[in-house]
């Protein structure tokens, strides 16, 4: 799925065209080194991100503009299946009906965003980069285009339903309720029992958070280091005699357009339950024990 | 540094295959269990069918995560 310009005029290993696909556009210049440093922001993960998200906005909000009570078109009619879709799974999980009314949008909106941003991955690896590398000037500029492949886009995601989910406890049960909550659920109300329940609510939480944003993220980062071994497959065809390379190019093709029909399957299932745990997440905040 | 390689090469490959495992048995029991319901309450198939696909990716999340983590130690040791 990839043309390789980039290897085909530098002509670098393996391991330099991989690991040159997975460094961010970020304001340090250069690929983060340390695990954890906030000092850096990606450029290309909130690019795509925000532009994906008003894009997503805008298309929902031109289908809604002209939306009939008659005979619905096809736009209309695939965007009332998915809004009945979510609005069904949002009055199964969240019982309160105010909540609902901001929670089911926002299930929604996070469906298409994340569908959106996942979807990127279909585009050719290098077809971004070498064109931000020619517009930029820049032959070693770097560029990501799937911001649910960066771990720091999927987290933000999840640090925000996190959020949410405090804000709803506080508002369902009240700062005093949930602090109650906080320390006798869900071993019970005794002296004792304070600090094990409070360090399980902790866990809890953090739990959730981190596997909620994991989740995404390593589903996009595995189907984009494939796509890229698959585009590496493709770029070797000069190694090898006309035979085995033609052989080669031949199979790039074939398991490119393999991975990337099982990766739409991946991508929607992913945001369905990216959403799906958002909704539960912002469920069990109403829930008190 | 040949050491750190084979080390880093096996880790990654206890922590995908052990992960691989897990999913898989969830997977297969959970797929088993379907075909089971389904055939026993057909009426059922499409409702279940839906569930399955969410328990199967909250299934994968373990899995998946420690792929990620593995191909990204991978990465940092081999690509250099």
């Amino acid at each position: 799925m990839s043309t390789g310009h980039e290897a085909a005029e530098q002509a670098p290993n393996a391991g330099a065209y991989v690991l040159h696909h997975l460094g961010n556009l970020n304001s340090a210049g250069h690929p983060q080194t340390a695990i954890v440093d906030f000092s850096i922001i990606n450029f290309d993960t909130l690019f795509f991100a925000i532009l994906l998200g008003s894009a997503g906005i805008f298309l929902l909000w031109r289908v809604a503009r002209v939306a009939t009570a008659g005979v619905p078109g096809r736009a209309q009619a695939a965007l009332e299946i998915l809004i009945e879709m979510v609005g069904n799974q949002a009055k199964g999980i969240v019982h309160n009906e105010q909540s609902r009314r901001f929670v089911a949008p926002l299930a929604l909106t996070v469906f298409v965003w994340v569908f959106l941003m996942n979807s990127m991955d279909f585009l050719p690896v290098d077809l971004l980069p070498a064109l931000w590398q020619k517009i930029s000037g820049n032959p070693h500029a770097y560029l990501r285009v799937v911001p649910t492949a960066d771990l720091n886009g999927t987290l933000g995601l999840s640090v925000g339903v996190l959020l949410l989910c405090f804000f709803y406890n506080i508002k369902v049960k009240g700062l005093g309720g949930w602090v109650h909550e906080l320390f006798t659920a869900p071993f019970g109300n005794h002296p004792l029992l304070y600090i094990p329940n409070l360090a399980i609510q902790i866990i809890e939480f953090m739990a959730k958070t981190v596997s909620h944003g994991m989740r995404l993220w390593g589903n996009m980062y595995a189907g984009e280091l494939l796509f890229l071994l698959i585009a590496l497959m493709g770029m070797a065809f000069p190694s090898l005699p006309i035979f085995g390379g033609s052989l080669l190019w031949l199979g790039h093709l074939i398991t490119g357009t393999l991975w990337a029909l099982f990766h739409i399957f991946i991508v929607v299932l992913q945001a369905f339950i990216f959403m799906m745990l958002t909704l539960v997440y912002i469920g069990q905040a109403h829930e008190s024990h | 540094m040949e050491q750190v390689f084979g080390n880093v090469a096996l880790a990654c490959g206890l922590i995908i295959s052990l992960g691989a495992i897990g999913a898989c048995i969830g997977i297969s029991l959970m797929g088993g269990k379907y075909l089971e319901a389904s055939a026993r309450q057909p009426e059922l198939m499409n409702e279940l069918q839906v569930k399955m696909f969410i328990l199967a990716g909250l299934i994968d999340a373990a899995f998946i995560i420690g792929t990620g983590i593995a191909v990204w130690f991978a990465i940092s040791t081999f690509l250099k």
